[in-house]
């Protein structure tokens, strides 16, 4: 018997509920004090088509999927033949018996097959065929012997106790007799075992995008403007379903290019505002960012990749837009990029990002990707540290316009918007207050904010000077520079950014105890960053592979920009698919024999 | 409404306008400043956001806050400002080309939005400042650098478009009429809501043919005529597609019966935005964390 280590897969139509069975299962299973990893895969379609959503699941926490599962749960025919070379050999596959499913295939491959009356029982017992996935997933807890009390939970949770509703009833009657059903016919064939972990901690069940909104609000943002584009969505939904709760405003606008700049407007009246979106929506906003750059406006932008070009693969993952997002914009202006890696780091670097922006009054874009948004994990709440939050809260030099005393005191001799000064970083109080009247430009301008109607070369000059110098002082100040996993005297280096984190991080793991001595260079600050110390760090590695989700290798080509530096390989994965263990260790094989 | 006294010298900005002499702009930046005095709003209790065009000089050249922004992207800007700072009056300052052409998306949504702004499109027919190429509002077969056989296109007519929007609030002025056109922005500032103001303000440099004497030739008070409803929607839109010999200017419709954007965000009942305290409450937050569990 294994116990507590176990991956299973649900697939399905859209539309059949694959994703909340699975992030419900998930749930169930995290009450009882396990560790999961959940990931979904679906399709830009709202009804058929094929989604899917796989759950790993663990004693200790976990940062990746892996290409293979012990359970694989099919609500549609589909689902077996397409994932059946997953299941590992034991593995078991369970569909409704009235599926046309070849179970001597299944055999063949190795594993079990499981089929079960799942819709007789939905209609006989629940009298619905929809509650068929409610039926699939207490058959598989039963197969796994997994407590059936927590599943029951998530569904009264779920479904409510309103009065006068049966349907939670229902859908447990339905959840009984699947269970019963289902362990007894296959639970003593199943190897893995599910079992709760006595006394173990609450933990909050969250994805990277629920993770990036979780830490707006904890650093006082207030302001939300936005278009829908996946795989920002999720967010963009979560701070209007945060909205009354916590007093902000968000806005739905006509487009990207309106969001951004209802934020930049928010963010001059003194409040912390950001957009967010995906690759499209963002080239939309290009424009706008180099007004925030102009302007010297803290906005913040979470740019949610999937790939491209144009409309790519709307529901797919990729980091595809690092050099983009470093580059956008018309002119040269401070921006600072970050690119969080792990559900905490979503939280924390959101939070961050309003630091920096309002601490250098600069534009600062956050990374996210498909893959990062959407998976969950069990994190203890503690790991959101919502006072270490509020105690870093810097807001820069920000005077607001109802902070008279502040105000008298600071401006004795007129106001300068953007007075030249050793940092770069001017005094910013927001129109309002009578001692600082004042009009800003995006055209170039003078200390005072007006445009500079002569032009002078010396005015831009030390104009561009003093915005610029923001980034030398950010880069040696706050900044961090990338950090390693894994044992320092490795052969071989993977340098990622981002949400490859995970992924990396447990291929380190495998290689190392697989005898080959590896470990993981991970970036969550892209830029500005002190190069002449990233130079050291690389230089100390015996040789670095980079491993991201774009063609180009786009994270060492920005090194090798910086640094004169080259990677010895690049494990490019394009394909829309997130990375996984398995795949990177197979192909830095393959890179490291062309080395 | 602000009751202090504010002189026109109190309003003077230390830049000096660079508009060609002649220019409709300075009519229009006079008769800004005029129904500041009028209304007695401080130059602290007034932000004006601009696009990029000629007249988007404006913010530079009157004493007030201001924001001279991008072309066609002051209406956003606008708004968001507006509602993290609503006890502010916000004016949004552009050009036809500006807010009818490049920023005509964003301007068919704050119609239907109605927040407390006032917008002043300075309506010249022709694109000032990169010298005379035809505007969306330049009329059918206008000739110049970039229709050199005549435009082939209708114009814009900013009046039944607001109209159609829904805009609360929709009037025309002349910029060689400050007096009345400072009532109509007095007038537009005072207004609960969206209110636009599309000012005939004639290029004596680009458009040859929409001259002073052009619009005075044409132009009638519709306030003069005392069987003139604003209230009536029907009469606004007859009169929206008046054009040729005689052309209407004051108001045409005003609707003082819609809620403002503000007014309907929860947040914003209590004080502006920018004064909330933040972060929120850690209990709040640590809630929000029991709902993941
Ligand atoms: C994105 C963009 N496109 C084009 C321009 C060039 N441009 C500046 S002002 C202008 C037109 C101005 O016309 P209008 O808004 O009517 O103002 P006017 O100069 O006539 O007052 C154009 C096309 C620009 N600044 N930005
Ligand atoms: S070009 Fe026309 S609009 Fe521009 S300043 Fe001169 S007269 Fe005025």
């Amino acid at each position: 018997m294994i116990k507590n280590d176990v991956a299973f897969k649900l697939g399905g139509e859209a539309g059949q509920g694959v994703e909340s069975s699975g992030m419900g299962f998930a749930k169930a299973i995290a009450r009882a004090g396990l560790y999961i990893f959940g990931v979904q895969d679906y399709m830009s379609r709202i009804r058929g088509g094929h989604n899917w959503y796989q759950v790993r699941v663990a004693e200790r926490q976990l940062y990746s999927h892996e290409p293979h599962i012990q359970l694989l749960i099919a609500f549609d025919e589909r689902t077996v033949s397409e994932h059946l070379h997953e299941v590992v050999e034991g593995g078991g596959v369970l569909y409704d018996d009235t599926f046309k499913v070849d179970a001597d295939a299944i055999k063949a491959h190795g594993a079990i097959p499981m089929p079960m009356p799942l819709l007789t029982i939905a209609e006989e017992v629940g009298g619905n065929k929809l509650m068929m996935n409610t039926a699939a997933v207490a058959a598989a807890a039963g197969i796994m012997e997994f407590d059936l009390s927590y599943i029951e939970q998530v569904i009264r949770d779920n479904f409510g106790r309103r009065k006068g509703s049966d349907i939670a009833d229902r859908n447990i009657r339905v959840a009984d007799a699947a269970y019963e059903e289902a362990r007894k016919r296959y639970a003593h064939l199943f190897e893995w075992k599910l079992e709760a972990v006595p006394n173990a901690p609450q933990r909050m069940v969250i994805n990277g995008n629920q993770a990036l909104g979780f830490g707006a609000l904890a650093a006082g943002c207030k302001f939300v403007a936005s278009y829908p584009m996946t795989p920002a969505s999720s967010l963009f939904e979560f701070m209007c379903a945060q909205a009354r709760r916590f007093g902000i405003v968000v806005r739905q606008t006509e487009d990207e290019i309106s969001g951004l700049l209802h934020c930049i407007g928010a963010a001059h009246a003194g409040v912390r505002a950001f957009a967010c979106t995906s690759g499209g929506g963002f080239s939309l906003m290009v424009e706008s960012l180099s007004l925030a750059g102009s302007t010297e406006t803290p906005v913040v932008i979470v740019l949610a990749q999937r790939p491209g070009p144009a409309t790519g693969l709307p529901t797919r993952t990729g980091q595809e837009d690092l050099l983009f997002a470093l580059h956008a914009g018309h002119g040269e202006f401070p921006r600072a990029v970050v690119a969080p890696g792990t559900i905490e780091q979503c939280f924390y670097e959101m939070a961050r990002a309003f630091n920096l922006a309002e601490k250098y009054q600069m534009p600062v874009i956050v990374f996210t990707d498909n893959f990062l948004a959407n998976s969950i994990r069990a994190v203890e709440p503690e790991a959101f540290d919502v006072q270490k939050v509020a105690r870093e809260i810097d807001r820069g030099k920000l005077i607001l316009p109802h902070e008279h005393g502040k105000i008298e005191q600071a401006v004795t001799n007129g106001y300068r918007r953007y007075e030249f000064t050793e940092d770069g970083i001017s005094l910013r109080i927001p129109p309002g207050h009578p001692k600082a009247i004042y009009s800003v430009a995006g055209e170039e301008h003078l200390p005072e904010g007006f445009i500079d109607w002569e032009e002078t070369a010396e005015n831009r000059n030390r104009m561009m000077q003093k915005r610029m110098r923001k980034m030398t002082v950010a880069a040696h100040a706050d900044m961090r520079l990338p950090e390693f996993y894994g044992p320092d005297d490795a052969e071989v280096t993977l340098v990622c950014w981002g949400s490859s984190y995970g992924p990396v991080l447990e291929a380190v793991d495998t290689l190392n105890r697989n005898g080959m001595r590896a470990n993981m260079l991970h970036f969550v600050d892209i830029h500005p960053l002190d190069w002449d110390r990233v130079a050291d760090i690389l230089g100390s590695c015996r040789s670095w592979v980079a491993v991201e989700g774009n063609y180009t290798g786009q994270l060492a080509r920005w090194i090798r920009m910086n640094t004169g530096l080259k990677a010895d390989g690049v494990i490019a994965r394009y394909d829309g698919r997130p990375l996984n263990p398995t795949y990177i260790i197979e192909h830095l094989n393959r890179v490291l024999t062309r080395v | 409404m602000a009751t202090a006294t504010v002189t026109m010298k109190e309003l003077q900005s230390p830049v000096e306008p660079t508009w060609c002499p002649g220019c409709g702009d300075y009519g229009i930046l006079n008769a800004v400043k005029r129904a500041m005095v009028q209304l007695g709003l401080r130059p602290h209790e007034v932000f004006f956001v601009s696009g990029i065009g000629c007249g988007s000089k404006l913010p530079d050249y009157i004493r007030a806050n201001g924001f001279n922004s991008l072309h066609g992207r002051p209406v956003p800007i606008a708004q968001g400002f507006k509602l993290a700072h609503h006890d502010m009056k916000v004016i949004i300052v552009d050009g036809d080309g500006d807010n009818y052409g490049i920023g005509g998306n964003h301007w068919l949504h704050i119609m239907r939005r109605n927040p407390d702004i006032t917008h002043i499109v300075q309506n010249n027919m022709v694109y000032g400042l990169t010298k005379g190429q035809y505007a969306p509002t330049s009329m059918k077969g206008y000739v110049s650098t970039t229709s050199p056989e005549g435009t082939i296109e209708w114009p814009v007519n900013p009046i039944a478009i607001a109209l159609a929007a829904g805009a609360t609030f929709v009037a025309r002025g002349f910029s060689g009429d400050p007096k009345h056109l400072a009532d109509l922005i007095a007038k537009g500032i005072q207004h609960k809501g969206y209110a636009l103001i599309d000012v005939f303000q004639p290029c004596v440099i680009f458009n040859r043919i929409n001259t002073y004497d052009w619009f005075r030739e044409r132009i009638y008070k519709l306030d003069e005529d005392p069987t003139y409803d604003p209230r009536d929607r029907d009469a606004a839109w007859e009169k929206a597609h008046e054009w040729g010999d005689r052309i209407p200017v004051g108001v045409f419709y005003i609707n003082e019966d819609a809620p403002t954007l503000e007014e309907q965000i929860p947040a914003l009942a209590e004080k502006p935005l920018y004064q909330h305290e933040i972060p929120p409450k850690a209990e709040e937050l640590e809630a929000l964390k029991r709902a993941f569990m």
